[in-house]
């Protein structure tokens, strides 16, 4: 009766095919997010590094009593220009986001620096402006540097060796390598991936359960000369390459828009060649029964489609859950970490994308277990599949 | 044949059947009779094996519903109430299904499909999906499916439920075919005057217990009442007293 279960496989792929609305929706998604979130990331890119060889434009109220300054700053690509009337209506200009910053030198700026008081300058940002806060950085690094510069001239004219005032030389050595900076940016890969794959398969879930319930074809089903474990297997089957399909589709969009995404700018290159697309799709399959038999757990307990859809909505989002402890924890991939599905998925993905070395053990253990733990859902949805109140 | 012996079911703390026993024999409509609520549709769902009863059994020609319920399965056809068809699959296609699932050979299953779409005389939309059937198309599809596997037995729970008079007339018409195939059919109804009107014996049920079981002219006999309506409250009034 090997039969049935091929039987019940098929008849749902083409009924599920046919609901077009349902299978546009997760495969559009499937197709759209990662290159949604690709694109948002490559726009953010090219804000950045925009930003670095433009010259900033500084209103600065005050201009004549600090020339030094202002000489110094024009040294640094910042652009002075004619300033506001005064100190409220600069405020006023910056809260209105006309200007990102405005720096006001003080009618006492030349006094105090003769007096060698510390001379008051003050300089007008929004930091709740995220547009304007890297031009305002530039201003402060500058503004910063011209007051080291005063210093040393200061100490140097009495005599005293200016690094007096440096005990600590502060040396910023970045040992990410390109790849692996952007392993952090495509680690949300794998939650997108994972996400999509899990929305393929579960409108066809729901049809299987809830909705075969709800439209009174279950009872008559159930009372066929069928085993009912080929009856709900066929089901996870047909769920299972719904879920496939998914996921081929948002690798096809990680690959096409990684090419159109300026990546290399953030001094990132990512390994997504066609190897690692395929690499990557074995590596999620083990978790693809394991995603639809625990889609199924759920779906079996379900009355209604509506109650399915709410309850499957927010069960999706369990599976990822490592995904996001990981990213918040940084953790490095570990033998005890390959036994947790998704977990191990996520970690040995990162290192595929980084171009680490991947250790085929860990990749082992992360099948086996990812594996198991779906053999041991699927038997229990195929016991609750023989109980009597499956009926409702 | 369908022979049930003395089954009880309970629901949690609802009794909902308490030792309903009866034969339906081949050749025969058996009616089921009963208020909502008396246990018709449990029986009917202990005899297509997706219910164990607590006590009793139940056979389907000889094969038990709880030791032998792929058997029982294989002989009874059944028609649930409130059947449903895959909305985004045609007549024939559900039909087909069920075919296949029930194991008939390939090359067999477009004749049989086309055997039940004339018999049922559905073929003016046999290739339509069924999302845009009325329920009465709907229900002639479902019996048609149904009888796929060629079963002895056919057991329908409330089918002319919702039905307009000429599909209850259809529906009629069919089962008389049926029963001169020398099917056995079970056929249930809380509506007094269309179980009169097709079945051979009826068989009241109340409150989870068979209050009469005779032919329509036995119950009048047996109640002393003339309408059967009437005789049919009575023998309900018999179950309470009891």
């Amino acid at each position: 009766m090997m039969r049935a279960f091929l039987v019940v496989f098929v008849k749902e792929i083409v009924d599920n095919f046919r609901d077009r609305r349902s299978l546009t929706v997760a495969l559009l998604m499937a197709f759209m997010m990662p290159a949604l979130i690709l694109f948002l990331i490559g726009f953010q890119i090219e804000r950045v590094s925009d930003s670095d060889d433009q010259s900033v434009t500084l209103p600065v109220i005050g201009a004549e009593r600090a020339p030094n300054l202002m000489r110094y700053l024009e040294s640094r690509n910042i652009e002075i220009v004619e300033g506001p009337a005064d100190a409220t209506a600069a405020a006023e200009a910056v809260e209105a986001g006309n200007r990102d910053a405005v720096l006001l030198i003080p009618d006492d700026f030349g006094a105090q620096l003769a007096d060698m008081i510390p001379a008051t300058v003050e300089l007008y940002s929004d930091q709740s402006n995220t547009a304007g806060n890297s031009e305002v950085g530039r201003v402060r690094d500058a503004l910063y540097g011209y007051n080291q510069t005063l210093a040393t001239v200061r100490l140097s004219a009495r005599g005293v060796n200016p690094m007096t005032l440096r005990p600590l030389n502060i040396d910023d050595i970045d040992v990410s390598t390109p790849s692996g900076r952007a392993a952090i940016v495509l680690g949300m890969m794998s939650y997108i991936l994972l996400f999509a794959l899990l929305m393929g398969g579960m409108s066809l879930t729901i049809d299987a359960t809830a909705g075969e319930r709800e439209r009174g074809s279950l009872e008559p089903l159930l009372s066929l000369p069928a085993s009912r474990t080929h009856l709900i297997l066929g089901k996870m089957a047909a769920t299972c390459l719904f879920m496939s399909l998914a996921l081929s589709l948002s690798l096809i969009s990680v690959f096409v828009s990684l090419k159109l995404v300026p990546l290399e700018q953030l001094g990132m290159t990512p390994n997504f060649s066609l190897n690692v697309v395929f690499a990557t799709f074995l590596l999620l399959c083990p978790f693809i029964p394991t995603g639809a038999a625990w889609m199924t757990l759920f779906a079996l307990f379900t009355k209604s489609f509506k109650e399915a859809q709410t309850w499957l909505g927010i069960l999706v989002l369990v599976p990822t859950l490592p995904i996001l402890i990981v990213s918040i924890l940084t953790l490095q991939p570990r033998f005890e970490y390959m036994f947790v599905p998704v977990l191990s998925q996520h970690l040995i993905l990162v290192d595929m994308i980084s171009n680490e070395p991947v250790n085929g053990l860990h990749v082992a253990v992360s099948a086996l277990s990812t594996l198991a733990v779906g053999a041991i859902l699927t038997w229990v949805c195929v016991r609750l599949y023989q109980r009597e109140s499956l009926l409702g | 044949m369908i022979r049930v012996e003395g089954i009880h079911k309970s629901f949690g703390e609802v009794h909902a059947v308490r030792g309903v026993s009866f034969d339906a024999p081949d050749g025969k409509i058996t009616g089921l009779l009963g208020p909502n609520g008396a246990g018709k549709s449990t029986t009917m769902r202990v005899l297509c094996t997706l219910l164990k009863p607590d006590l009793g059994t139940a056979t389907v020609d000889g094969a038990d519903v709880v030791t032998d319920s792929l058997s029982a399965r294989r002989k009874i056809g059944s028609l649930p109430h409130g059947s449903g068809l895959y909305p985004r699959l045609t007549a024939r296609e559900n039909i087909a299904y069920y075919a296949r699932l029930c194991g008939l050979a390939k090359d067999v299953i477009d004749d049989k499909v086309e055997e039940i779409v004339q018999v049922l005389g559905i073929s003016d939309f046999a290739n339509r999906r069924a999302g845009e059937f009325s329920h009465g198309q709907v229900t002639k599809v479902a019996l048609g499916r149904a009888l796929v596997h060629d079963p002895q037995n056919l057991v329908l729970d409330e089918p002319t439920n919702g039905l307009d008079v000429m599909a209850t007339r259809g529906l009629r018409e069919l089962l008389e075919k049926l029963k001169a195939d020398g099917r056995c059919i079970l056929f249930s109804s809380h509506v007094m005057q269309e179980v009169a009107a097709l079945c051979d014996e009826i068989c009241i049920i109340a409150k989870g217990k068979v209050a009469i079981h005779d032919s329509a002219d036995g119950i009048r006999e047996r109640t002393c009442r003339e309408n059967l309506e009437d005789a049919f409250v009575a023998a309900l009034e018999m179950v309470e007293t009891e």
